[in-house]
């Protein structure tokens, strides 16, 4: 790659004619067509020889270079700076009485778009919050700080450690909660792991947040999901790791779901974040400030804060398929991996040659938790006879808990204990709501039959 | 219309045409690309102006946003899916849309460019729910023969169609999402048309290019035409949603009109002196004590809502304000429309159309006073309203009027049934526009470009020849088929029934009894294709003589859905034979024996009237005069 993104054909031509990416220049055409534009770098790799060029009418359009007769430059493009923004409030009203702190790790939530490239850079400050999302202050004072500013899929138990560390040093000074925005991708995976980490004692809300649509757009999600994550931190009763998104496609209300049980259940919906096997917490209105709490067996605020921070890097999550055998544990076994969550069949099965495998790690202290693909619904190794022998072999099913939760549990444990009866005892306990003993009837979704 | 000389003006109008695309997918999902009235279900959303894009138009989606606008989505289950309720990234653009435009690329001579580059144009009025609009160069340049010159195209772009607003409840506007992804192909004309009429012929001969191509839809908002309009010392107007054609000149004129006028008001305020500075100095001032009593019903209101009365002097105005600018629209209009689109505010005074309104005379000279106003030089206008909006509407009014000193503002308007049009926003910059970076570049490719091979609509001349020496028609069938937008279904229609059924009957169908009922006042629109292909196949075997073709299609008409056959049942439009057409005439005379006798030959009129009205379109008009010629015969000699 070359000048601006561009493959070498192009850069040689751009060199050629002393041009760089920002030139306006006139192109005269072998149709005898004159293009007059602004050079721009290429958003999307390709090997294609075609220059992009940011035409006065505002639309980009992609010459061929051997289509170029002759070229002219007319001058260089300094960056305008976009001058002051409008603010979206006249006055911004803060409510003084409550204290949230915003810890931003990256994601889609805080990104702003280069309108000449239209890439998307994470960004993330106090003053852009105040200029972008001035509706959530009137639920709190909030303080920003930017931990990290990562991709989704970028985001490592090691961090988790870092985020809680920051989140218990916000609540132990005084802080009345803590949002976190961040990917969506991982967002269940991490609102697990702090769960366990803060399950001992939490003074007030951890609500984490994210945007299925960037800050850029017009119709973004990101306000309505940060002041919606701003409201329960500063103001539900309960003190527990959420994470706070859209409940619905509309704007209408977001969900607070128990972190343990949340799932990120969509691509790209705005209400892809779902409560699995459990209600969620709390139904959330941004727009005027109301929480309407589902389930009563909540923590509540104003206890002492307990952290048990560290997080084992060490764990594995794999899924068993058709023709699946022991070779994968084994790998892991041979890496010298500490811990293996098995997304299992159904009732929580693996094939009937992989067993063996799995008595070989608990042979070698590697426990192999035991959760299942279906999501929804108990795992259950009584039934049938290969799951007597998988439980035989020393796997530890984990009842209704979800994959994820399960593999930062795991994670979670194995950094406090490596005793095979430790962990089995710590991973069938419910520490923070993972697990429940009970299913209603209502705690399957509803799923449409007809067009 | 009052005579004006255009060219002595210095008028220069451009067109775009934007017209719907028949393809068989949605330009960015996979729906079909057609409205669908099924079951539907809603969302609420809002829309935020985005920080970095507020520029002047978006100070309005700020004032919308502040207010609390939201809007409700209609989303039809077989016409919408996620990727219309912003819920799923856009799928790549659809290909057969982007060849259908390549092809009248290739009949204008454009220039065609390497890679397709698709563009967020920030519209934030809910139409759109993502808050863009995505839109498209695939062509730069070329030209069309219209109205007997050479008119180069600027730009040919593909972009996809808003949603359907189908009311507004409150702070909420109601949208349908069918139509929004629709494929649009918009055909940009540079400014080289100097006549009103001149607009309408070049708008006809694009439209007729498109129809061309069998590739696009037809029917009523399918096709809309956007002019831009100058003269001379005015400024660019951009004039959206001309539906119909024959609207165009009369657009094209009021707003030519609307700028000299404008132009007057700008030299007759400098003639009196007046200067910027002088309008921009005025405060408001309230005055809402003098209206404790007011007998105006608006003003009563909004007192009783709390509201203030706010009155602002425009020095030396007096007269101006009433000045017509276009039919039923003054210079004050046009400061209601500001006050309504930047402030939200509905009702406007101005001391030129007072007293009125409830408003009295005394009241009015009550208003002068407090404005410290000469009423025999000054104007001044009243808004009553919450205080704070009045007061934005003041200041925009006031602007509004200094701008008068500067003649015509740059501005986009929306054209009214009758050809005026409104104020609808500012014109906006190309600021509002940045890269689609979930769509990759289309790359034109040979399949592409052979693909648009396909679909370039041949020469007008070629396709008449075609229909005049292979199938028959007179030429002056064939120029009105050419005319006609179901040209693609009459072609279709011609060459299916070729050898079967005359291509003269196909197309009178179309170009007289159809143009006939639109003419009596038929909704013709609402005739779908399968019904008129239904008609034509019950022609071709015989089952309906063409005769029932007007009172078929004429229910048709009232009852769209309905099947042609299942019409012509419910009328008794079964075709008879030769002796039950007899035996009804043979009736007919027994009944009217008397007068047959009377009148002899001369009741043939009499007989031929009934029994037509008995066969017709069950049998041919020219069999039944012979058979009442004959049996008249009959009974006279027996």
């Amino acid at each position: 790659m070359g000048i601006g993104g561009y493959p070498e054909e192009v850069s040689h031509f751009l060199r050629s004619h002393g041009l760089e990416v920002g030139d306006r220049v006139k192109l005269r055409l072998d149709s005898g067509l004159v293009l007059e534009g602004v050079v721009m770098p290429r958003y999307s790799p390709s090997t294609r020889p075609v220059l992009v060029l940011k035409l006065r009418n505002g639309y980009n359009v992609g010459v061929r270079i051997q289509e170029i007769r002759s070229v002219d430059k007319v001058e260089r493009v300094t960056q305008e700076s976009p001058g002051a923004p409008v603010p979206l409030v006249e006055e911004l009203s803060i409510a003084e009485d409550k204290r949230v702190a915003l810890i931003g790790t990256g994601g889609t939530i805080a990104s702003r778009v280069d309108y000449e490239t239209g890439a998307v850079k994470p960004s993330l400050s106090q003053e852009e919050l105040v200029l972008s999302v001035p509706e959530a202050f009137q639920y709190a004072r909030i303080d920003v700080e930017e931990l990290y500013s990562i991709l989704s899929e970028d985001m490592k138990p090691g961090m988790w450690a870092r985020i809680a560390e920051e989140a218990a040093r916000k609540l132990e000074s005084g802080y009345d909660g803590v949002v976190i925005a961040h990917g969506t991708d991982t967002m269940g995976y991490t609102a697990a792991a702090l769960s366990f980490a803060f399950h001992k004692g939490l003074p007030g809300p951890i609500a984490l947040t994210g945007a299925q649509r960037s800050s850029d757009r017009p119709s973004s999600d990101a306000a309505f999901n940060l002041t919606a994550a701003v409201l329960v931190a500063s103001r539900a009763p309960f003190a527990e790791v959420t994470v706070v998104m859209h409940g619905e496609t509309g704007d209408s209300y977001a969900l607070a779901h128990r972190g343990v049980r949340v799932r990120k259940m969509h691509t790209s919906r705005r209400d892809a974040f779902q409560s699995i096997n459990a209600l969620p917490l709390a139904k959330v209105y941004p727009q005027d400030g109301r929480i309407e709490v589902i389930d009563p067996s909540h923590r509540p605020r104003g206890g002492g804060l307990v952290l048990e921070n560290g997080f084992d890097e060490r764990v594995a999550l794999v899924k068993h398929f058709p023709g699946a055998t022991g070779e994968i544990i084994e790998m892991l076994l041979d890496k010298g991996f500490h811990g293996i969550v098995v997304e299992g069949t159904g009732f929580g099965h693996i094939a009937s040659d992989a067993i063996g495998a799995v008595r070989r790690a608990t042979e070698m202290g590697v426990p192999v938790v035991i959760t299942s693909q279906t999501l929804f619904g108990r795992v259950n190794l009584n039934v049938y006879s290969n799951g007597r022998r998988l439980l035989e072999a020393g796997a530890i099913p984990v009842e209704d808990m979800l994959p994820e939760t399960a593999y930062a549990k795991l994670s979670w444990v194995l950094a406090r204990t490596r005793d095979l009866g430790e962990v089995r005892r710590l991973m069938t306990t419910s520490l923070a709501g993972e697990i429940s003993w009970r299913h209603n009837l209502r705690l399957y979704p509803r799923w449409r039959h007809s067009a | 219309m009052p005579e004006l000389d255009y060219r002595a003006l210095g008028l220069k109008v451009g067109l775009e045409i934007h017209q719907q695309l028949a393809t068989r997918e949605k330009l960015f999902c996979a729906c079909p690309a057609e409205l669908g009235e099924e079951e539907h279900d809603e969302f609420e959303r809002r829309l935020r102006p985005t920080r970095s894009e507020l520029g002047d138009v978006d100070v309005a989606a700020l004032f919308e946003w502040r207010r609390g606008r939201s809007y409700l989505y209609e989303a039809p289950t077989m016409h919408s899916c996620l990727v219309e309720a912003d819920e799923e990234p856009p799928h790549p653009i659809n290909r057969e849309a982007v060849a259908i435009a390549l092809a009248i690329a290739l009949a204008a001579g454009s220039w065609i460019p390497g890679e397709v580059y698709v563009m967020r144009k920030v519209v934030i009025d809910g139409s759109n729910t993502s808050g863009f609009q995505r839109t498209a160069i695939v062509a730069l340049g070329g030209e069309v023969d219209a109205a007997g010159k050479r008119v180069p195209i600027e730009t040919i772009v593909v972009e996809e169609d808003a949603s359907r607003k189908m009311g507004e409840e409150g702070r909420r506007v109601r949208y349908r999402l069918d139509r929004l992804g629709i494929p649009l192909i918009e055909i940009a004309t540079g400014p080289v048309i100097e006549t009103p009429e001149e607009a309408r012929e070049v708008a006809l001969a694009i439209g007729r290019l498109l129809r061309l191509t069998g590739r696009v839809r037809r029917g009523l908002g399918t096709i809309r035409q956007d002019l831009n309009v100058s003269i001379r010392g005015g400024a660019k107007t951009e004039i959206k949603g001309v539906q119909r054609l024959d609207l165009i000149p009369k657009a094209v004129h009021y707003e030519v009109l609307r700028q000299v006028r404008l132009l007057e008001i700008r030299d007759e305020l400098r003639a009196r002196g007046v200067s910027r500075e002088d309008v921009l100095s005025m405060q408001p001032v309230d005055v809402t004590d003098l209206f404790r009593s007011t007998k105006s019903k608006v003003v009563r209101r909004s007192l009783g809502k709390g509201g203030r009365v706010l009155a602002l002097r425009l020095p030396q105005f007096k007269g101006l304000l009433g000045r017509e600018l276009m039919p039923g629209r003054r210079f004050g209009t046009e400061l209601a429309d500001y006050a309504r689109f930047w402030a939200g505010v509905g009702g406007l005074f101005h001391s030129d159309e007072l007293p009125k309104y409830g408003i009295t005379g005394d009241e009015v000279e009550a208003v002068y006073k407090a404005l410290g106003a000469d009423p025999g030089r000054d104007a001044f206008v009243l808004v009553a309203d919450e205080e704070e909006k009045a007061r934005r509407a003041l200041e925009v009014v006031k602007e509004r009027a200094a701008k008068a000193l500067e003649g015509v503002p740059e501005e986009t308007r929306a054209a009214n049934p009758d050809g005026t049009t409104r104020f609808l926003r500012p014109r906006p910059g190309s600021a509002r526009m940045y890269p689609e970076t979930d769509i990759p570049p289309l790359e034109v490719d040979e399949e592409l470009v052979r693909m648009a091979e396909e679909i370039k609509p041949e020469p007008v001349e070629a396709k008449m020849r075609r229909l005049v020496e292979e199938y028959g028609l007179s030429r002056e069938l064939a120029e009105q088929v050419i005319e006609d937008v179901r040209l693609d279904l009459i072609e279709m229609l011609i060459s299916r029934y070729h050898g079967e059924l005359p291509a003269s009957v196909i197309a009178s169908l179309f170009t007289v009894t159809l143009r006939g009922l639109r003419g009596e006042g038929v909704d013709i629109e609402a005739i779908s294709d399968d019904v008129l292909e239904e008609l034509v196949d019950m022609i071709a075997r015989g089952e309906v003589a063409k005769e029932a073709a007007e009172e078929i299609l004429k229910k048709a008409a009232e009852e769209p859905g309905k099947g042609a056959r299942a019409i012509a049942r419910e009328l008794g439009l079964g075709r008879v034979t030769r002796e039950e057409a007899e035996r009804i005439v043979e009736e007919i005379i027994k009944e009217n024996i008397d007068k047959v006798r009377e009148k002899g030959e001369r009741a043939r009129g009499l007989i031929m009237g009934r029994a037509m009205a008995k066969l017709r379109g069950r049998i041919e008009g020219k069999i039944v005069a012979q058979i009442v010629e004959e049996k008249l015969r009959e009974a006279l000699r027996g």
